[in-house]
């Protein structure tokens, strides 16, 4: 087993508003090794992308607050690095591709002229011509056609799918060996969804680089990730590798998500969703915050919150005192997966 | 580019002649041009049948009006009937030094307004932020002549007490001579030119202030950070080039308005402006100055409107006229 | 269906009796009812709250919105309540106390003037009239604005095209000028005369952006939604747009309110606007001219308007604030 290219350790990130403190990552800790892909499933609010922003210390810091945890990239914290250092890492050895494309690029400056920014930041010494030969070069390996007169168009002049693209040029242009990518899909149309992710997965075929890969959509992660973990009211409540855990997952909320996905090969009569309301995340319920809706708990759920503890070996990992009753329980893709 | 200006040009031509034609109609009934002439003992009867004729008064109103559209291509705006003087000369007068007011006063508030938006939207809810905010909402709630008044006060008060003349309160020159550039012209216009000053500071300010939040808090700028982009040219490069954007518009609409004359600030400080000169004819019923008036701050405001639309334009790639 | 509150404010649905149909309770005390137990006991927020009491709770959450209510009420409510609250007449003068600075003398709190008029009193009874006024014009005004606008924004073609052309015609004139003209040449100085003068100018900047509001939410989806489900016209405009610009609307119109009452002072000051005997703020501050040495002549008027208006000014931005449902958010 590599040693991990990042390795997150009790990460706890939390925001001031004018209702209370919002409690939105709350103890996560996890390992990503190199080259593998790496999702993070979780609904709105389950701290999934604050845990990323806080990694390139993205967070505004009023409201936002990193209170405590480490990150260790390559031997550095990156929590811990000062501002001219963590610039040095972002964008390079660490690159986000976010969520909406519309509205993540500067409107009055040229796509190329940005792509073009994101090189040279890192790499002030490069000629102009040699950067824009990259560029295009970056561009033409995402797929965005006509590259060269693509270069000097601004990003209105580009469909949302294209965006995304060079958003993902963007940021592999340093050829980072960590790429997060927040929900890359989330606004993009169906059909269009699969271009981008076909390019992300090509893109990180051809770079090597660990990607972390956040989603709602479990379907991509069926499709793209090689591990998973899934997230709930700040806090990790599952993790193993995509096959085991769609084949039997071992908490409760990972089976009320499959569950309430339809099962296309099979007639459905009604769909199942997780009873309860979302939590909020300033009054956060005592012990499992999962157990105000969940169909095991129990007052021990109450009381306790669980660790994120090995179920059937050490690398599928649940977040539930009584995971051991889900033992041989099968999942409802549990054909499919297998 | 060029066909969009053309199409706006030939769009306001049919604005302003309705525009000119409804006030036209507008003044002409509601005033009696020959009125105040008739006041005057020495205008006879034969007179007054000569001004009839040549200002055509005893022609339906429509021809009137065409008349005087034709005089204000040929004879530079025509004469006034009170004065018998042509009005052209006075206006030229009038516009310059109110251009001399507003250049003063707002290439100040620009570059003031500016810097303090920007300064309070980095360091929101401080202290100065909170501070210019309240002299802002001030400035809003302020009526102008009173603001305008005050100083007067304050300053006569001041040399009253003091015998030393600071800024004057009233006029444009104490020395006679047209010159923009002296002292004494500069302490007359001093006072005014602080009134306009801050009502359009608080303007600026408050749009700068809310543009700059806009797009601090954006997704690009968000992106940039990611990248690596150095602090200094995340604020140059992406935010300055955005935020700057809409406070040219506003700018180019608050001078275009200004210009018209501030009317009430020149009243208050009897200031030899285009918008004194308007009270005092619209007092008087003089007809064709107030027609004057009207239909050259139409036009500034036109023109003004259309740089407006032009610099936005070539700021924000993504109007793009054509 | 119950509706729970999310962190961010906005309200959701989710089934009361959900079915998990095949799943067997493992354990012998699971249930819903545990399920909604434990709920409320955790302390999430299962409240129905209306959009309307939820603006509320975020109105009064702003202290100077608050404390501009609260002036408002104070200041209008003598103006309204003026005969009982002046202990004077507005004319009435008293040549024995003439030019007294403020006192508390015979109840001049503000002094007196060259022939002994109470200044308190006359700035009352000129709070009343820019009250009627500015609240005149802005009611009277955003109806019109209002009524045109959303006709204009919704139906489009040759209506909106007039009205655009309109409302061009008049924003392109210098409105002072043109205000002063009018009232100079037809206005006898009377307050509502000069209240309809004004509010012909004011509609049409309401009428462009309720005409704006109306274009971008004629092509939301809701309203596509009811039209499939068969809504006539008038329906669409007044059960699904309407609602949705209501709150930029009112803000638009108490904010109109001050911007009257600068520009009828500004008017009655310069002599066109409301002249005497009708009271006017404005009025008294150009009464005051000819008594520079007088402070108290200058400043009260001119003060109390500064404060109405800033008041007006406060109350308008907290309404923005609590109406305006695109909150600047913390994703979590």
């Amino acid at each position: 087993m590599p040693d991990p290219l990042l390795s997150i350790n009790d990460l706890v990130v939390e925001f001031k508003t004018e209702d209370g403190v919002v409690h939105a990552v709350d103890g996560v800790s996890y390992d990503l090794f190199p080259g593998e892909i790496l999702g993070i499933v979780g609904e709105s609010g389950s701290g999934k992308s604050v845990s990323t922003l806080a990694l390139l210390g993205l967070i505004p810091q009023p409201p936002g607050r990193i209170v405590s945890g480490t990150a260790m990239f390559k031997g550095q914290d990156l929590l811990r690095l000062k501002k001219r250092e963590l610039r040095r890492v972002r964008g390079n050895e660490v690159a986000m591709v976010f969520q909406d494309p519309m509205t993540s690029l500067n409107p009055v400056l040229t796509v190329g002229n940005q792509l073009g920014e994101a090189i040279k930041t890192h790499f002030p010494d490069e000629k102009d011509d040699v950067v824009k030969q990259k560029v295009i070069d970056l561009l033409t390996l995402v797929g965005v056609p006509n590259p060269a007169q693509r270069y000097s168009q601004y990003p209105h002049e580009f469909s949302g799918g294209m965006r995304q693209r060079a958003m993902i040029a963007m940021a592999i242009s340093n050829s980072p060996s960590l790429l997060i990518a927040d929900e890359p899909t989330t606004a993009l149309d169906v059909t269009i969804q699969a271009q981008v992710l076909e390019v992300l997965k090509r893109v990180q075929q051809e770079t090597d680089a660990a990607t972390i890969l956040i989603t709602h959509d479990l379907g991509i992660v069926a499709e793209m990730c090689d591990r998973v973990l899934v997230m709930y009211a700040g806090h990790i409540v599952e993790s193993g590798d995509v096959a085991t855990i769609f084949r039997s997952p071992r908490h409760p909320y990972t089976i009320g998500l499959m569950n309430s996905l339809p099962k296309l090969t099979e007639d459905e009569e009604w769909l199942e969703p997780i009873t309860g309301a979302p939590p909020s995340l300033i009054n956060l319920p005592p012990g499992c915050p999962f157990h105000p809706r969940c169909f095991l708990a129990r007052e021990r759920c109450r009381q306790e919150n669980p660790p994120l503890a090995a179920v059937e070996g050490s690398d599928h990992k649940s977040a539930c005192h009584f995971s051991e009753e889900l033992i041989g329980r099968k999942s409802k893709f549990s054909e499919a997966v297998a | 580019m060029f066909t969009f200006i053309a199409r706006r040009v030939l769009y306001s031509i049919p604005v302003l002649f309705f525009s000119t034609f409804f006030s036209f109609l507008f003044v002409s009934y509601a005033s009696n041009p020959l009125a105040t002439v008739r006041q005057n003992p020495r205008a006879t009867p034969h007179l007054i049948h000569l001004l009839t004729l040549q200002y055509h008064l005893n022609q339906p109103v429509i021809v009137r009006y065409f008349y005087w559209v034709q005089d204000v291509f040929t004879n530079k705006l025509g004469r006034s009937l009170v004065t018998l003087q042509p009005i052209w000369p006075d206006v030229q007068r009038t516009m310059g030094h109110t251009a001399q007011l507003c250049i003063l006063s707002e290439s100040v508030a620009i570059i003031v307004g500016i810097s303090v938006g920007i300064y309070s939207a980095i360091k929101q809810y401080s202290f100065f932020d909170y501070s210019f905010t309240t002299v802002s909402f001030l400035g809003f709630a302020m009526p102008v002549f009173w603001l305008a008044l005050l100083l007067q006060i304050a300053f006569t008060d001041e040399y009253n007490h003091w015998g030393v003349r600071i800024f004057y309160t009233s006029g444009l020159n104490s020395i006679p001579g047209e010159s923009w550039f002296t002292l004494d012209r500069l302490q007359h216009l001093a006072l005014p030119a602080l009134t306009l000053f801050i009502i359009s500071f608080a303007l600026y300010s408050r749009y700068m202030r809310a543009s700059m939040l806009d797009v601090i808090n954006s997704d690009y700028v968000r992106t940039a950070r990611a990248k690596g982009v150095s602090e200094r040219k995340v604020i140059m490069r992406h935010i300055f080039r955005n935020a700057l954007i809409p406070i040219t518009t506003v700018a180019a609409l608050n001078i275009g308005g200004l210009l018209g004359g501030a009317i009430v600030t020149e009243t208050v400080f009897t200031l030899d402006g285009f918008g004194f000169y308007f009270v005092q004819k619209l007092g008087q019923g003089d007809t064709y100055a107030v027609m004057a008036y009207l239909l050259v701050t139409a036009v500034i405001i036109i023109i003004f409107n259309l740089i407006a639309d032009i610099t936005y334009g070539f700021l924000d790639p993504r109007i793009r006229y054509d | 269906m119950t509706e729970f509150t999310r962190p961010d404010g906005s309200t959701g649905l989710v089934p009361t009796t959900p079915t998990i149909a095949g799943a067997e309770p493992l354990a012998p005390d699971a249930g819903i009812d545990r399920a909604v137990e434990t709920t409320t006991e955790a302390g999430l927020e299962l409240k129905a709250r209306s959009q309307w009491s939820y603006a509320r709770m975020r109105f009064f959450r702003h202290r100077l919105a608050v404390a501009g209510l609260i002036g408002l009420i104070i200041i209008f409510g003598c103006g309204i309540f003026a005969p009982w609250v002046a202990p004077y007449g507005f004319a009435q003068f008293d040549l024995l106390h003439t030019l007294q600075p403020p006192t508390t003398a015979h109840q001049h709190y503000f002094g007196t003037d060259t022939i002994g008029r109470d200044e308190f009193s006359r700035v009352i009874y000129g709070v009343r009239t820019s009250m009627e006024v500015g609240v005149f014009v802005a009611v009277v005004s955003t109806i019109i604005g209002l009524v045109i606008g959303a006709v204009a924004g919704y139906q489009g073609g040759w209506i909106d095209n007039l009205l655009m052309r309109v409302t061009d015609l008049v924003l392109t004139l210098p409105a002072l000028a043109i205000l002063l003209a009018f009232t100079a040449l037809v206005g006898n100085g009377g307050q509502w005369d000069l209240s309809f003068i004004l509010v012909a100018f004011f509609w049409t900047g309401i009428a462009r952006v309720v005409r704006g509001l109306f274009l971008s939410l004629r092509e939301k989806e809701y309203v596509e939604a009811a039209k499939a489900s068969g809504a006539g016209d008038m329906r669409l405009m007044f059960r699904h747009i309407l609602p949705n610009t209501l709150g930029p609307i009112i803000v638009n119109a108490t904010l109109a309110v001050g911007v009257a009452i600068l520009t009828e002072s500004a008017l009655s000051f310069l002599g066109f606007g409301i002249k005497p005997p009708t009271p006017s703020l404005g009025e008294l501050v150009a009464d005051a001219q000819s008594n520079p040495d007088q402070w108290w002549l200058t400043i009260f008027p001119g003060l109390t308007i500064v404060v109405i208006v800033l008041c007006v000014n406060f109350v308008g931005d907290g309404l923005r604030d609590a109406l305006d449902p695109q909150q600047r958010r913390v994703r979590a």
